[in-house]
């Protein structure tokens, strides 16, 4: 019996198929082939098994790929449950799954109904539970609210008075010093705040009670610390990961990956459009992608990735994230009957009627409206010029019997 | 050299879309309409009005008038009417006014520079050749930028604001107040406009001209889109558009006689603005802002656009959506002796469904025979087309025997369908395309489809009166690929997840299991004819028992059907998820090993013979020896399972659910202990003792709380009872085994339903401060929210029926408002992907070639054909390549 093979043979029996295989599979053959312990014979005789697999298993030329994904999106999601709400694995924390989410996001929604960001944590912050915490404190939008006791009208002085509340401050990590401090950004020019010790009061210098009531609403959600649009953030203990993240109800990514002991590298909101605006187009299309594969997976719904990439390839591929239908990927569609047999029929053609647009017929359905028998995908891309001699007339195609 | 005979067809190479001018409707126009009525006293169309007979014909029997055809050859023709002023057309109102603000009112330019003009215009034409669509938002977003000027910059006019007033009419602010824009005055402003000012706004002046979206003349359109619909009685009743073309016209004479006889502006004003009306509701009866168009009855006219708009409109009901000859639909039954490719097409529907069959010098003969048989006897044929294209019907034949002599090579019959050829089967919903599959028809008696049932998963079909479609195609092409790409057994792999999606469920997991599972053994009689249904040939196998007589083991069958070359190593769905696997020496025959075609030890169950599963022994063995053989699998082996059963005598009753009556007691004991502490949480939270959960109410904490004290306690019964049940049990083989069920629902057969619940929720809602009145108020305990004590085997209480239904009702809503969301999602998807193609060298690209993906899926790989979406089973492959070092 032989050796077994080391990586650098593996490697160099994997050499002539670089451009072939696709590298996490070459690594995989590596790394398993490694494992067994397999003499190099046997190795070569893996990777060719292994090639020859992998040819075999290509798509075929015309394969209408994009119909196979819609139909393995949309064939499953009959299946879905319409419950909205789950546990975004905190207790405390709703997302919206199932069916209403899957819509959601083909329908690539500015506002999501449930916004969430995951917050990733940057050395001794994702391990020690404190300073997880201390990292929450400071995403946590935390208003006068939250930490008073009481806030009361004070009609004589035309001041507002403060009462906070020692345990809540302690809990939010808050000092009446940033109370004030909050109290000093409105303020005004007539207005004083002064601090004792767990009593705030603001003299608002106004002379009109409608004005006070007013300016009382205004200092209660006044914010003190945290972040805008941030009404939750929870410390988890990632099991996986071993480490500690923190999620977060609503979603402010910019001001997210500014604070420090964000690790900025993982950190993820489930708004699509802020992933786009913030990190760019590929990270949106990363989120479309786990984003749906999460919502099938939750359902149990088996549904291969390749899929969901085309969709999410589908949405964008022209560095914008557009929906899926009348005002994105189907509506920008170049040919005016294909827009016309989707929604808003009479729209599409007056328009293009105005235009002088001119309908190439390249796409599926234009075919179909016109009663020509090819379409473009599948078996009808072939395009066979067939020269008979002796014979004028050429046939072009499948089209003629 | 005849044989290879060409027709040149014209194909439609593309469609140029446009305005129609006034010169080009005169020039289509066959005559002018003018007289507001449609017949005359003895029923003949009168000339002249909407019915010209030189319009088209519609009636039977009748020449067309221009053409001279029948009504099946005419194609219709347009008219005209010449309106006496002309109208703005409703549809193009938005257009208009945008270049009316963007153009100057006395010099008609775009109100630009002259250089900046240049400037778009060169960009519009660039724009054109990339990104068409582009190329109009920026012509509209010029025509904004130009609107924003007040003063011409060409002949420094002072422009006044325009106001839009939906649907058509159009108003000038000027100094003195505001004045209505005549569509005269309109049409006059648009037709100043020159045509490289138009090109700058991304406008094709060529084929719209402005001007033209005022209308002078109308279009009258044929009789063939408006036909007359005679009704039994004799009753003649015109189309909604005849009708609207009568009113167009009155109000047209009446204005144009009142022009002529110098009526009053005001008067003429009015007519005017009525004219408008019906031209607007021509073409538009939903426009906002002004009252639709009525029949006398009351209903709102169909004119134009709403036969185009819409899911039964031309578009998506007619043109996208079209329906279709040489096809069939009725009631579907089982049958587990068909192969899955076949069909089984009942003998009446074999007699009328028709496959054209070219004769030629080898089928002569059979033909002249069919012929014979005419279209009464099957098998026959109902029709011969000659080679000039005549054809003769069957039917009205007198002498069909000597017609049959008459047949030569080159003429067509149009036999009647038979075994062995290919039809496509399609079920509804069509989600995926495994819901239309090609099969090989097998003509048989009764009146219903017959299908196998392994074909059930994919069209999602059962027998409690599904009924399905059947096509026969009818080209060479067709059929070709029918059989090629569509033919059952090449779908036996789903692309949605690489795993097979045809294969056995119910009952053919429960006989594979009883078949193969350990303690089975078979007396020659039943091995013997459990082969032959597995299609085996060859000698019996070694029996495993040879004393007191040849015995067989179900394993043993197994063996024998599958191929030698095939290997396989799976968990089966018993597996009880022991901590430490003990693989092949499981004392629960959990492990599945086949080598070499021998299925050494383990029970087959659904994680080996279902469908839906990946990784599965069906799985595997299609992936590696092909689709033809995973048909013969699914043919034999799997017919001789259901064999089994019937000869098992496998059925359930309620002795199947039968648990001694201690551990019903039990049973109660535990659910007592639970209501006690759901008693104690209820009274802590009375006291406020209970520590709300953090971002909760204190009642959300008390719900939630009892929910899980009562799940647990269920559960905890449940396990109880089932352990009672035991595997001997019908009701728990099909669980255990993964045929049918699983072990929550036989614990609520043999202990209790548990909590029934909305939303989620426990029941809550109904009265106030309680859900049913044989409550106490506030009472919220187990019984009073919804918690079912009772087993189904029990029986329920009317309370927990009721809340039983309500949930039950739940489920039934849900499904009926999902299926419209996830409908509409589909349609989307499908409209935004369906032009996605894999182009050859392998990227992803729309119908116009833009490049979506420049490889598929990242790694080129077809889900079908992946294992279950990985590219390669890497370790498979090291399997193999070991198995054959200790074996060589």
């Amino acid at each position: 019996m032989e050796g077994r093979v080391t990586e650098q043979v593996v490697r160099a029996l994997l050499k002539p198929y670089v451009h072939v295989l696709p590298p996490s599979l070459a690594e995989e053959i590596v790394r398993k082939v490694v494992a067994a312990g397999l003499s190099e014979d046997e190795a070569r005789e893996v990777v060719e098994a292994a090639v020859a697999e992998y040819l075999r298993n290509l798509v075929e030329p015309g394969e209408a790929v994009g119909m196979v994904t819609a139909q393995s999106i949309g064939e499953p999601s009959t299946q879905m449950t319409l419950r909205t709400f789950h546990f975004a694995g905190v207790r405390e924390l709703n997302v919206t799954l199932g069916l209403p989410r899957l819509i959601e996001i083909v329908d690539a929604r500015k506002t999501v109904s449930t916004p969430i960001m995951e917050v990733y944590l940057e050395g001794e912050y994702a391990k020690i539970r404190e300073k997880a915490l201390q990292v929450a404190r400071e995403l946590e939008l935390t208003t006068i609210e939250n930490v008073a006791r009481a806030i009361t009208i004070d009609y004589v002085d035309y001041a507002i008075v403060i009462e906070l509340d020692p345990e809540m401050l302690e809990n939010r990590g808050v000092e009446p010093r940033d109370v004030a401090k909050a109290l000093n950004r409105i303020k005004g020019k007539k207005g004083s705040v002064e601090v004792e010790g767990l009593t705030v009061v603001y003299r608002t210098g106004l002379d009109d009670v409608a004005k006070l009531r007013k300016t009382y609403d205004k200092v209660r959600t006044l914010r003190v610390k945290g972040v805008k649009g941030i009404k939750r953030a929870v410390v988890r203990y990632d099991e996986k990961l071993g480490e500690y993240k923190i999620v977060t109800e609503g979603s402010n990514l910019v001001a997210a990956l500014s604070i420090e002991g964000v690790d900025y590298r993982r950190t993820v909101s489930n708004n699509i459009h802020e992933i786009a605006e913030v990190l760019g187009i590929e990270a949106a299309r990363a989120m479309i992608i786990r984003e749906m594969k999460r919502v099938l997976d939750e359902q149990g719904l088996d549904v291969d990735v390749r899929h969901i990439m085309l969709v999410a390839d589908a949405m964008t591929f022209n560095g914008r994230v557009r929906q899926v239908g009348r005002h994105g990927v189907a509506g920008e569609k170049p040919s005016a009957l294909a827009r016309a047999a989707f929604e808003v029929t009479v729209k599409h053609l007056v328009d293009a009627a105005v235009r002088g647009e001119v309908d190439e017929l390249k796409g599926v359905v234009e075919n179909v409206v016109v009663g020509s028998r090819i379409v473009p995908v599948g078996t009808g891309i072939v395009r066979l010029l067939m020269q008979y001699p002796g014979l004028e007339t050429v046939a072009e195609g499948a089209g003629s019997t | 050299m005849s044989a290879l005979q060409f027709e040149e067809t014209k194909t439609i190479g593309a469609i140029k879309f446009g305005v129609l001018s006034p010169d080009l409707i005169r020039t289509y126009s066959v005559t002018q309409i003018v007289i507001p009525e449609t017949y005359d006293e003895e029923g003949i169309p009168i000339r002249g009005g909407p019915m010209d007979r030189r319009l088209g014909t519609v009636e039977p029997g009748v020449r067309c008038e221009t053409c001279g055809n029948f009504i099946s050859l005419c194609p219709g023709h347009f008219g005209h009417i010449e309106l006496a002023r002309p109208v703005v057309h409703p549809l193009f109102a938005k257009h208009i006014y945008l270049l009316l603000r963007a153009t100057c009112r006395v010099c008609g330019r775009l109100m630009l520079p002259q250089e900046e003009i240049e400037r778009a215009r060169r960009r519009a034409k660039r724009l054109e050749e990339r990104w068409p669509l582009l190329k109009y938002k920026f012509g509209e977003s010029v025509a904004k930028k130009a609107a924003k000027n007040t003063a011409c910059p060409h002949c420094q006019a002072q422009q006044y604001k325009i106001r839009f007033e939906k649907p058509y009419t159009f108003y000038e602010e000027r100094e003195g107040g505001s004045a209505m824009l005549r569509p005269t005055e309109i049409r006059d402003r648009l037709e100043r406009i020159p045509n490289e000012d138009l090109e700058a706004l991304g406008l094709d002046p060529h084929s719209a001209r402005p001007e033209w979206m005022v209308l002078t003349v109308l279009p009258v359109p044929p009789i063939t889109v408006r036909p007359t619909i005679t009704l039994e009685s004799g009753m003649r009743s015109e189309d909604d558009i005849t009708h609207k073309l009568v009113d167009l016209l009155r109000i047209n004479q009446r204005l144009k006689e009142s022009i002529e006889e110098g009526a009053p502006q005001l008067v003429i004003d009015d007519l005017w603005s009525l004219l408008q009306y019906h031209v607007a509701t021509l073409f538009d009866n939903e426009l906002p802002g002004i009252p639709p168009a009525r029949h006398r009855s009351g209903r709102p006219l169909r004119t134009l656009a709403q036969r185009l708009r819409g899911k039964e409109g031309r578009f998506r009901g007619s043109l996208a959506g079209k329906r279709v000859d040489f096809s069939a639909r009725t009631v579907i039954s089982p049958d587990p002796k068909l192969s899955i490719d076949e069909v089984g097409v009942p003998l009446d529907v074999a007699k009328v469904l028709v496959v054209p069959e070219r004769v030629t010098p080898w089928n002569l003969e059979e033909m002249k025979e069919l012929v014979k048989r005419g279209p009464l006897e099957y098998p026959g044929a109902n029709y011969i087309v000659r080679p000039d294209g005549g054809r003769i019907d069957l039917r009205f034949v007198k002498d069909r025997d000597a017609l049959a002599e008459t047949l030569k090579p080159g003429y067509i019959v149009e036999r009647h369908l038979r075994d062995g050829d290919i039809v496509l089967f399609n079920r509804q919903p069509s989600l995926h395309r495994m819901s239309v599959m090609a099969h090989k028809v097998k003509v048989l008696p009764y009146k219903t489809f017959r299908l196998n049932l392994l074909v059930c998963p994919p069209y999602n079909a059962d027998f409690d009166g599904d009924e399905m479609n059947l096509h026969a195609p009818q080209s060479e092409e067709a059929r070709a690929e029918a059989l090629t790409l569509m033919l059952v057994h090449e779908q036996i792999l789903s692309p949605r997840y690489g795993a097979p999606i045809i294969g056995g469920l119910h009952d053919y997991v429960t006989g594979a299991y009883l078949l193969t599972r350990k303690g089975t053994i078979l007396d020659k009689k039943r091995a013997a004819l459990l082969l032959l249904e597995a299609g085996f040939e060859g000698p019996m196998p070694e029996p495993a028992i040879l004393k007191p007589g040849p015995y067989w083991t179900g394993k043993q069958l197994v063996s024998a059907v599958l191929d030698k070359s095939f290997s396989f190593e799976g968990k089966a769905s018993v597996c009880r998820k022991c901590e430490v696997c003990l693989r092949e020496l499981c004392p629960y025959d959990a492990y599945v090993v086949v080598r070499s075609g021998e299925l050494l030890v383990g029970a087959l169950d659904k994680n080996t013979v279902a469908s839906q599963v990946p990784h599965t022994l069906l799985h595997e063995y299609v992936r590696k020896l092909g689709n033809e053989r995973g048909r013969e699998l699914l043919d034999g082996l799997y017919k001789a399972f259901i064999l089994y059963l019937d000869l098992y005598g496998f059925t359930m009753g309620i002795d199947s659910l039968d648990i001694p009556p201690e551990v019903t007691k039990e049973v109660g004991s535990i659910m007592s202990a639970a209501e006690a502490e759901v008693e104690k949480l209820i009274a802590m939270a009375a006291r406020g003792e209970l520590e709300p959960l953090p971002g909760r109410t204190l009642e959300d904490t008390l719900e939630q709380r009892i929910m899980e004290v009562l799940s647990r306690a269920r559960d905890r019964a449940g396990e109880l009872a089932s352990r009672y049940v035991g595997m001997l049990k019908e009701a728990v083989i099909m669980a255990r085994t993964g045929a049918r069920a699983n072990m929550l629902n036989i614990t609520q057969m043999v202990a209790m339903l548990g909590q029934q619940s909305l939303r989620g929720e426990r029941i809550k809602r109904g009265f106030t401060g309680r859900v049913l009145p044989h409550f106490k108020w506030g009472d919220v305990g187990p019984r009073a929210r919804g918690f079912v004590y009772s087993s189904f085997r029990g029986g329920l209480k009317p309370t927990e029926f009721f809340f039983h239904a309500m949930a039950g009702r739940e489920g039934l809503v849900d499904t009926a408002v999902r299926t419209a969301q996830s409908g509409y999602m589909y349609r989307r998807l499908a409209n935004a992907l369906q032009d996605l193609y894999v182009a050859y060298d392998g990227s992803v690209r729309t119908s116009e070639g833009f490049v979506v993906q420049f490889r598929y899926g990242e790694d080129g790989v077809d889900p079908a054909k992946s294992d279950h979406g990985a590219a390669v089973n890497v370790d498979d492959i090291i399997r193999e390549v070991l198995a054959r070092r200790s074996g060589g």
